[in-house]
């Protein structure tokens, strides 16, 4: 049983003030839905907590079993057990999927402990056939030229191989159709066991008919305003960001 | 500097050349030719900083002093360097030099001989093709300011091959041509020249590489590309000498009508290395990709000089020159598109990115049109940038360390020309030598 724990997390881009006090557990085996506006920091949260170089953590702490993550550096954070799920995963001509996950596999090894090739295409197959990838994508440069759906689809795959304790998955939903948020949604489903925390960000509620929260929580400028199961989300969409302005936000 | 003054001294000497010409007197023509290139040799200054062909280069230390031609290896040396000459398992022939010494005649198979393909060391061609060589060998004016080099390198022809595939002959198997430098200091001069008959298909992997890592060698070499009409040459060249190499490659191509051609051009040894590319379209239709690759570490230079001739219309060349830098190196890349007046519906590009991995790295870039038709479709472009920093931690964020991260970015980047060798074995030896690159540096 793993935990991160966010405690009162502040972060700025540059001088500008973007979490402001942010505290939220997640457990292993849980899976927890952040919703709110666009501008509200949702993404900042989950690319501060993953180590990106251009957020600044200015106060509070993130945990992971009780060790502070704030030292490591990305790459670190990702061997420790965090996984981003990007919003916009970048395209990287050149860099085969294939070579791309054997060297982040690779680098999970110990010193002078080899990747067993067999096995790694074994595994990389079985979940590409679980995500209705194509295994040519095997040799195709990373996310270059994929669609919407393809690409999601793609950090799926990657995070289904590298086995982590928390995903953080930013925007999943976003640019998808019904279809491939169908797919990514089961690929998501298929990896809920209780190994595994995740925390989704999304803008709309839709995300959530596919894969059910067992927390919700509401953000605003910088903070979590309210939290409840996963009636919230409903509940958010009946009446409207409006409503958490008008009645959540203390004034 | 004085022209009298740049003869090297005592190695590349007067007795030296007339001695190993003597040794061609039975060939009249081509003593004559050697004569020629030691007289313009010696008649030629070395060319300096402010000569706008050499704008950028380190021209200072331009020196031919202490260099010298090599007796033939050991049988024992010659063995080895042939074993370690096998990268090409389907080559079509096999051709190997040490120190300028042939040590591996290729062997065609019969139905390549009773097609009339000619694969051969140019001193076997020399005695049993006057005519042939007389036609094609060094016939191309050298325009990109190695003149001195492209003198010298004739005064001393020797090494280096002939490839004829004739009218109508399609060869898809590479013919593989790998030239080495075993003693310290050697002076050797390899030429290359390749045929393309008529509808001819051929296709060349030409390695140049040294027994030792830190090989201190002066290699001057140069190709003679003719490929003719409805024909398709693909040649894949390695530069790839010992790290206290002087490397001069002066390559000319000639595209006849509807003429298919495609060079990569790898580049990875060497302390100085200079290319110069010149392609000359003489017949409407061809079409000719050109590609340059290279990782430039520590104190190396690389030096990159094209020119891409539209003498014909309604043709077209692409050129991409990519370069990765490490440590203190540089890159210079100076291309040049000339159409001339007739050759309207050209289509021409020229495109050269550099990467800069390292602070301390420079890369220089002077593409340039030069276009006198009215009806053309020509661009060049330059960048030099950094590694992206989102590409970064992308990686990063999947738990790949920095410099891993970084290796494979930039392998990356250079990926888009290795895919154009054509060739599985070829590129992944290409691939490997540019992966060693990094780890050296």
């Amino acid at each position: 049983m793993s935990q991160l724990e966010i405690k009162d997390l502040h972060v700025s881009i540059g001088e500008k003030p973007i979490v402001k006090g942010l505290t939220l557990t997640v457990r292993s085996g849980e899976v927890h839905a952040i919703m709110g506006p666009n501008g509200t920091g949702k993404s900042t949260l989950a690319k501060a907590v993953a180590g990106h170089p251009s957020y600044t953590i200015t106060s509070g702490d993130v945990l992971l079993d009780g060790k502070s993550v704030l030292p490591m550096q990305p790459d670190e954070r990702a061997r420790a057990g965090l996984f981003l799920a990007f919003q916009y995963p970048s395209e990287i001509p050149g860099v085969s999927i294939a070579n791309f996950l054997r060297a982040a596999i690779q680098a999970r090894l110990g010193e002078g402990e080899e990747l067993d090739a067999t096995g790694y295409y074994k595994r990389l197959y079985s979940k590409m056939d679980l995500l209705q990838i194509d295994r040519k994508f095997t040799s195709r440069a990373i996310n270059d030229g994929f669609s919407g759906g393809e690409k999601k689809r793609c950090e799926i795959l990657q995070m289904a191989m590298l086995e982590p304790k928390f995903a953080l998955m930013d925007e999943t939903d976003s640019g998808l159709d019904i279809d491939a948020l169908r797919i990514v949604a089961d690929g998501v489903n298929a990896l809920r066991s209780t190994n595994l925390g995740v925390l989704m960000i999304t803008h709309y509620q839709r995300l959530l008919g596919y894969i059910v929260p067992d927390h919700v929580h509401v953000m605003w400028d910088g903070r979590i305003v309210k939290s409840g199961d996963k009636s919230l989300a409903l509940e958010l969409e009946a009446k409207g960001y409006d409503w958490v302005k008008n009645e959540l936000v203390p004034a | 500097m004085s022209a009298v003054a740049s003869v090297p001294a005592g190695v590349l000497d007067v007795a030296l050349q007339s001695a190993e010409t003597a040794a061609f007197r039975a060939q009249d023509w081509f003593a004559v030719l050697r004569q020629q290139g030691w007289h313009a040799f010696q008649s030629l200054p070395m060319p300096t900083r402010d000569n706008e062909k050499w704008r950028f280069s380190d021209a200072r230390t331009l020196s031919l002093d202490g260099y010298a031609p090599a007796p033939a290896p050991t049988p024992a040396q010659a063995a080895d360097l042939i074993a370690r000459s096998r990268l090409i398992s389907d080559a079509a022939g096999l051709i190997v030099h040490v120190d300028g010494h042939c040590v591996l005649k290729p062997t065609l198979s019969a139905e390549l001989v009773a097609q009339g393909v000619v694969f051969e060391s140019l001193e076997d061609a020399v005695r049993a093709r006057p005519a042939l060589l007389q036609e094609h060998l060094l016939k191309h004016p050298v325009l990109l300011g190695g003149d001195k080099f492209a003198a010298l390198h004739r005064a001393w022809l020797r090494a280096g091959y002939v490839l004829h595939v004739p009218k109508g002959v399609e060869v898809k198997q590479p013919f593989v041509s790998v030239t080495w430098t075993l003693t310290d200091g050697v002076a050797v001069f390899p030429h290359a020249l390749i045929i393309a008959g008529e509808r001819a298909t051929a296709d060349i992997h030409d390695f140049h590489l040294s027994a030792k890592a830190d090989q201190r060698a002066l290699a001057i070499s140069a190709v003679d590309i003719h490929a003719g009409t409805g024909s398709q040459v693909r040649r894949l060249a390695v530069q790839a000498w010992g790290s206290a190499t002087q490397s001069f490659q002066i390559d000319n191509t000639c595209g006849g009508r509807d003429a298919v051609i495609s060079s990569v051009n790898a580049a990875v040894g060497s302390r100085r290395a200079r290319l110069e590319n010149t392609v000359r379209i003489d017949g409407p239709g061809a079409d000719v990709s050109l590609y340059g690759i290279s990782v430039a570490s520590g104190e190396q230079e690389f030096d990159q000089r094209t020119l891409q001739v539209h003498a014909a219309g309604h043709a077209k060349s692409d050129l991409l020159f990519k370069n990765a830098l490490l440590g203190k190196a540089r890159t210079i890349f100076s291309g040049l598109i000339k159409v001339a007046p007739d050759a309207q519906r050209t289509d021409a590009y020229q495109t050269n990115r550099n990467l800069l991995l390292s602070p301390d790295a420079e890369a220089d870039s002077l593409p340039g049109l030069e276009i006198e038709a009215n009806d053309v479709k020509c661009s060049h472009g330059a960048t030099t940038g950094q590694i992206d920093p989102a590409e970064l931690f992308y990686l990063r964020a999947r738990g790949i360390p920095l410099a891993v991260a970084q290796e494979l970015l930039a392998q990356g980047f250079l990926e888009e020309v290795l895919a154009k060798v054509g060739h599985e074995e070829a590129a992944a030896a290409v691939r490997e030598m540019l992966r060693l690159k990094f780890h050296q540096a």
